[in-house]
């Protein structure tokens, strides 16, 4: 069992008849209608629906960035929203233990690859030199180390959402939500990065929240859930336990 | 890792232009002291170097550097006989303008008192001091004469045989410097037919007065030239300047001055408040504004482009934030590149207006107190501008990230 498993086993996500609206009068739009949705510690779950159904809505509320109208959420265990109010430093929260994956890879463009990732330590107050040996480390998990000093403009798509994936793991979060991060990847590569997120959840007991169109890699996910309208449609049943694959120790061929 | 110094670096040309502007507004802030610190210099050069002691000036006035004032030449005598006076020499100084070589040259002419005072107080550049009591000149090298050059001043040529440096009136021209008679030829010089009209009305203005009936050789004294008239024609110095002898009590001469009807009396240090308060008061306040200005002009050019600079970068900021960087990560990213910005203006504007500003036709002088309170002015400047900036980043939002 990782050693930052919470002994309680509170999940990583329990999220309550979550409801979000945007705007009012004639351009009242329900985004979520009391969504309820558990992830738990060590589970990757993949997120579908067509689009307009939530889920972008549904993953900022949950990763603290797009307060609910109405509903509760808790992350591993602590209450942390209660409606639109929030019941913990979000800010501190996010640094320590959350992180992010976007469809864009949104590096910052005036650091190199090894500071894009390095930021993230120190934002989360680790001293520089450390952080720097850290951040090389997961770039080289990903197959981009040989691009650790290229700025993200000399960067392909690929490596670019590589490196916001070793940003997004820095500081081993206890949450990775992820919105669309293959979707700008081939399926060869898309389906790398699954498996990624596949084996932190299951080495660092991490919850995984990932939003995908890719039907294709969907064996990779322990569950999906389906949203439609703001709504969560009734639970699919669970995919097939996929074979084991291949990790991505050493896998630098591709760019 | 120092976000602010990644971010211009990797911006180094639009950032090394923007402090290039600002290194230049700066230096300009820097000029407009410059000239008025150079205007007081200037304009104590000879109350500084002229070595006098008290300056005795017409009754009731400031002295030349205030108003006109008007000595009789005799002063000087009746000086010369009061205890504790060393020396009194006359002060004789007027602005000419005359064409020289196809271009207008001003001139302050100042006379020395030949052969107490033969310029053993200015420093020259060139050439030498006063050899003879007439038709040689001591020259401000501003001017552009060379040593040799003769200039017609009035009726006689004048070789100048000295060159000076800095040395220049109040009203920032050079200054030359020439014996008093020489001086004074050259600020009475009239034309023939005038000259031969003022003969025939003093002579008339003498026939009228009893001195003139009773001592008939005046009216041919009176028909010659102005300087063999000393009691008939019109004071012609300014003042007279007095050294006092060692050991001698200032306050004693002063008073024994006073009691006279005829003359007022001003120590050096009256006429430096003189002619920093009157003369300059108004320079002050008229460049005094102008750098007000030019401070303020910076301060919202420099927050506007602090602020595009911010704008520019929103997207990171609030990338920034989503991973949960503290407001004071944010605030130090702005803040530094404000300060930065700002000191390396600073710099600019002191390399380049150390070199630009010996090249201004007046002089232009840098004080270490002025470029302390520039850098103080400048960290405040930088500190003003970033608020702009530092109010746009905190408002970013998070999931701005999306848009
Ligand atoms: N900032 C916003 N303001 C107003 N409406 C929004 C905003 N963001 C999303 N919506 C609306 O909420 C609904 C859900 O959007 P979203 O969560 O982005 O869906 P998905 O990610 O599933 O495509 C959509 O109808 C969308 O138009
Ligand atoms: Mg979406």
């Amino acid at each position: 069992m990782p050693p930052d498993l919470d002994p309680t086993h509170a999940p990583a996500i329990a999220a309550s008849r979550l409801s979000k609206i945007y705007g009012r009068g004639n351009t009242r739009v329900v985004a979520l209608d009391e969504v309820s949705l558990t992830v738990d510690r060590g589970e990757v779950v993949a997120l579908l629906g067509p689009s307009g159904a939530g889920k972008s809505t549904l993953l900022t509320a949950v990763g603290l960035i797009n307060p609910p109208t109405a509903g509760q959420i808790a992350i591993g265990g602590v209450p942390v929203m209660d409606g639109d109010r929030a019941l913990v430093d979000v800010r501190a929260f996010r640094r320590e233990r959350l992180g992010f994956v976007f469809q864009k890879a949104n590096l910052i463009p005036f650091l190199t690859a090894v500071q894009n990732v390095q930021i993230a330590l120190e934002i989360n107050d680790q001293p520089s030199r450390p952080a720097r040996r850290r951040a090389l480390q997961l770039l080289d998990y990903l197959g981009v180390a040989d691009r650790a000093d290229h700025l993200p403009a000399m960067l392909s798509g690929g490596q670019q959402q590589r490196v916001a994936v070793a940003r997004a793991l820095a500081n081993r979060p206890s949450l990775i939500l992820a919105d669309e991060p293959t979707a700008a990847l081939d399926s060869r590569r898309g389906r790398q990065v699954m498996e990624l997120f596949r084996q932190v959840a299951h080495e660092q007991g991490a919850g995984v929240l990932v939003v995908t169109h890719d039907h294709r890699a969907l064996d990779v996910f322990d569950r999906t859930v389906e949203m439609e309208d703001g709504k969560l449609r009734p639970a699919s049943p669970p995919t097939q336990t996929p074979a084991p694959s291949p990790t991505l120790h050493g896998n630098q061929n591709e760019s | 890792m120092n976000l602010a110094a990644q971010d211009i670096r990797h911006n180094l040309g639009r950032f090394t232009l923007t402090a290039l502007g600002i290194g230049l507004l700066l230096m300009i802030v820097l000029g407009m002291g410059g000239i008025y610190r150079g205007m007081i210099e200037d304009a104590l050069v000879v109350v500084d170097h002229i070595g006098t002691d008290l300056w005795v000036v017409q009754r009731g006035t400031r002295g030349p550097f205030a108003e006109i004032s008007r000595v009789p030449a005799n002063l000087e005598h009746r000086l010369r006989a009061v205890p504790g006076v060393a020396s009194a020499r006359p002060f004789v100084a007027h602005t000419i303008q005359r064409e020289h070589r196809g271009r207008p040259l001003r001139i302050t002419v100042q006379g020395l008192a030949w052969p107490e005072d033969k310029g053993e107080w200015i420093q020259l550049l060139a050439g030498r001091r006063l050899a003879q009591a007439h038709y040689e000149m001591i020259a401000d090298a501003s001017l552009g004469l060379g040593l040799g050059e003769v200039l017609r001043l009035g009726k006689d040529n004048y070789t100048v045989v000295g060159l000076t440096r800095g040395m220049v009136g109040s009203g920032g021209d050079g200054l030359a410097f020439f014996t008093v008679p020489d001086a004074q030829a050259i600020q009475f010089d009239l034309p023939g037919e005038a000259t031969r009209l003022e003969r025939a009305a003093r002579r008339h203005r003498a026939q009228m007065q009893d001195l003139g009936r009773a001592q008939p050789g005046l009216l041919d004294r009176g028909a010659g030239p102005v300087s063999g008239i000393p009691a008939l024609g019109p004071p012609l110095v300014s003042a007279v300047l007095v050294a006092l002898a060692p050991g001698a009590d200032a306050g004693e001469v002063v008073r024994t001055l006073d009691a006279w009807a005829d003359v007022s009396v001003h120590s050096r240090s009256d006429q430096r408040d003189l002619l920093v308060r009157g003369l300059i008061d108004k320079a002050r306040r008229q460049i005094g504004l102008f750098t007000v200005l030019l401070v303020i002009i910076s301060t919202i050019i420099m927050a506007l482009i602090i602020y595009t600079l911010t704008l520019d970068k929103v997207h990171d900021i609030a990338l920034l934030k989503l991973m949960g960087a503290r407001n004071r990560m944010i605030v130090g990213l702005i803040l530094q590149q404000a300060l930065l910005l700002g000191a390396i203006g600073y710099g600019i504007a002191y390399q380049l207006g150390s070199w630009i500003f010996p090249r201004f036709p007046r002089r232009v002088l840098i004080t270490g107190d002025d470029l302390a309170t520039l850098a103080i002015v400048v960290a405040a400047i930088s500190l003003l501008a970033s608020l702009l900036g530092i109010a746009k980043a905190l408002r970013v939002e998070p999931n701005q990230v999306l848009a």
